[in-house]
């Protein structure tokens, strides 16, 4: 199988940064805080780009949908090796409701456009943890998934996809055209060397709206309120199984 | 603190500046080093000046890949590499694979081809980490590869650039056990025959000797005509006669090897001569002058990097009921430090620019030598202080930049020459 992958990548908030609540509770603090590619978003890079290097794929573009920022993040996976990059351009409160409902649809109408036999992305992302892009992207196009990868194999016209699930671990065997979501023991990422980083400055990235794609932004969803989890209480220090018994049955647990 | 502000303004500002930086350089560019004007405003309200820390979209991917690589893959064997005073292999590797070793070599030879203010900002992410690993960077980066760039027949560049910017580790070999700062004194000798010269004598404290494939000697063809005749030879590791000694026991810098060199009639080609034969002297203070940025770079990364190690410490130690950084005589050290490393950082990044603009930069780049290596050690002494007992001791990282930071003061121009240079210079600023 030979042809073009692609590979969305996320711009989100740094995974060493110590997150805050906004004082109004509508969100977290996003302004002059630390963001970066999603690590699971690399881990998708980092594959694709490792297709292309065996030659079972012939081109790879970086999708991102964000604001004027998500270029830096094109611009990481364009040094990591991806070919060229097609940022889809969101700000504003469409940026803010934007979900995997409407990711899916625009990778959906991207996979269209630019003819694509594979999509790879990071299983889910650190910021809303939501693990429902893959997957909707693949019911709308209607294309087998293998989600929670931990090894890809293509044969032929065929994707061998080792699963991590609950379980252990399910090898499945499925068709292409296909959407695969990468886990975190796929590979590991490599680092952007200098001179792809110069490289990475003469790819292109292409500027495409979502109404050019025939994507509505709506969301169905309304976040009504967003807050720090409940402070840890301290414990208690008991002597005997009976106070243990005891101080339960007080508490209404038993 | 000054790091995260740095990485806010500089994110905030890459947006509006990057249009107006190019502009900014050509207009700085065609004015002379006098009084500074005020610019007026671009359509748009983009302010035409940008602040110091302002850099192009590449330099902030260098610096954020090479802080990201340093901290993954240099940070876990600093400890090892300093207690055995010996650079590990998978370091200089994945420094050649990365690209660090030929930040402004063309990729035509294998290099990357950015430009100095990158490889200063290279230079110091990795003195955050390790200043060994800071020195070997800025010595291949400043002084082997500019010389070989700037000077280097199309013979020679092909022969040696590929090799330094892959593989090849260079060194430079000035100082002698009789002259240091006095280093036109040298006396190491080349003596001419036919088309080659035989070099005799010996240089000491040569950084990377230990590992380097090429040694850019500085010997004197004809000691009755002073300095102008010291000459440039290109030397290669396995030419007979060149001996590399036993390398330095050192307080600091461990992991870099330092090494005497012995040269007994060893036999070096006409062609292997860098530039023209008695140009030596202008070329070792030219390339100084750059290599001393590069330096003052190093001491600014390693201030920051032992700042970085300390204050989370100071925010969580608890003493007397309160955390040791809300007691108002710590604050002011603390903030007191903080400013010096910022002042430090300008005067570095200001040099380097101006040089990149063409402009002169020779008394801002001996600024930002002694400065930097001063900032160096107040910051890295305060930093044990406050530490307390756990910074006198190797399970900490603190110890480590204060030994290091020590040479700052003394290699490539020692502080007194910094500072009469300056004065020179301000001499000559009166003069009209």
């Amino acid at each position: 199988m030979s042809g073009r992958v692609l590979v969305g990548v996320k711009r989100v908030i740094d995974y060493a940064v110590k997150i805050r609540v906004k004082a109004d509770n509508t969100g977290v603090v996003t302004d002059g805080v630390k963001h970066s590619m999603n690590p699971f978003c690399e881990i998708a890079v980092e594959e694709a780009v490792k297709l292309k290097e065996k030659k079972l794929v012939k081109e790879v573009v970086a999708v991102s949908c964000g604001p004027q920022q998500s270029q830096e993040t094109i611009r990481t996976a364009l040094a990591m090796g991806a070919d060229r990059g097609i940022h889809v351009e969101v700000s504003g409160k469409d940026y803010e409701t934007l979900g995997p409902l409407q990711v899916s649809k625009i990778m959906a109408a991207l996979a269209k456009k630019e003819d694509a036999q594979l999509i790879i992305l990071g299983k889910q992302a650190i910021d809303d943890d939501c693990n429902q892009t893959g997957q909707m992207t693949a019911a709308l196009l209607d294309w087998p998934q293998g989600t929670f990868a931990s090894e890809v194999t293509l044969d032929g016209d065929k994707i061998k996809v080792v699963r991590e699930i609950d379980g252990g671990l399910e090898t499945i065997k499925i068709n292409t055209p296909a959407v695969l979501t990468a886990d975190l023991r796929l590979n590991t990422p490599r680092y952007a060397t200098l001179p792809n980083i110069m490289k990475a400055k003469k790819k292109k990235i292409a500027n495409v709206k979502p109404a050019d794609l025939g994507v509505n932004l709506t969301s169905r969803l309304e976040v009504l309120k967003v807050e720090d989890p409940p402070q840890r209480q301290a414990g208690m220090k008991v002597e005997t199984v009976e106070d243990l018994v005891g101080k339960l049955k007080e508490a209404g647990k038993v | 603190m000054a790091a995260p502000l740095v990485r806010f303004l500089s994110k905030s500002l890459r947006q509006i500046s990057r249009p107006s930086w190019g502009a900014c350089q050509s207009g700085l560019r065609s004015r002379t080093t006098s009084a500074p004007a005020v610019a007026p405003n671009q359509a748009g309200g983009v302010v035409a000046f940008p602040p110091l820390q302002t850099y192009s979209e590449e330099e902030s991917m260098m610096r954020d890949a090479v802080r990201k690589y340093a901290q993954e893959r240099i940070a876990p064997l600093v400890p090892m590499m300093d207690e055995n005073s010996v650079m590990d292999e998978e370091v200089i590797t994945s420094m050649f694979e990365q690209g660090l070793m030929g930040v402004e070599i063309d990729p035509e030879y294998g290099g990357t081809g950015s430009s100095f203010f990158s490889s200063i900002l290279v230079i110091e992410e990795l003195a955050k980490v390790d200043p060994s690993v800071a020195v070997l960077c800025d010595i291949q980066n400043t002084l082997i590869n500019t010389l070989f760039v700037k000077l280097g027949t199309p013979a020679q560049k092909e022969k040696y650039l590929n090799r330094l910017s892959t593989d090849m580790i260079g060194s430079f070999c000035l100082s002698e056990a009789e002259s240091g700062s006095d280093a036109f004194s040298l006396k190491t000798r080349a003596e001419k025959h036919k088309d080659y010269f035989i070099i005799n004598g010996s240089k000491m404290w040569i950084s990377n000797a230990e590992l380097s494939g090429v040694f850019l000697v500085m010997a004197n063809v004809d000691l009755s005509a002073g300095y102008r005749g010291i000459t440039c030879f290109i030397v290669d590791r396995d030419t007979p006669g060149l001996e590399i000694c036993k390398k330095e026991n050192k307080l600091g810098l461990r992991a870099s090897s330092t090494c005497p060199l012995n040269f007994d009639n060893v036999k070096v080609p006409e062609a292997n001569i860098l530039g023209e034969v008695g140009h030596g002297y202008k070329y070792a203070i030219g390339m100084l002058n750059e290599g001393r940025i590069g330096i003052a770079a190093q001491m600014v990364g390693l201030a920051q990097g032992c700042f970085d190690h300390t204050i989370p410490y100071t925010r969580q130690r608890v003493q007397f009921g309160k955390r040791i950084f809300d007691f108002q005589g710590m604050q002011h050290q603390i903030a007191h430090v903080a400013t010096q490393i910022e002042a430090a950082r300008l005067l570095t990044y200001n040099a380097a620019r101006l040089k990149e603009a063409g402009r002169p930069f020779i008394k801002e780049a001996c600024m930002a030598k002694y400065f930097s290596s001063e900032v160096a050690t107040l910051t890295t002494s305060k930093c044990i202080e406050w530490m307390g007992g756990v910074g006198f001791t190797k399970d900490y990282p603190i110890e480590k930049y204060y030994r290091d930071c020590k040479i700052g003061t003394i290699y490539e121009g020692t502080t007194n020459v910094q500072l009469s240079t300056i004065a020179k210079f301000i001499d000559k600023e009166y003069d009209r």
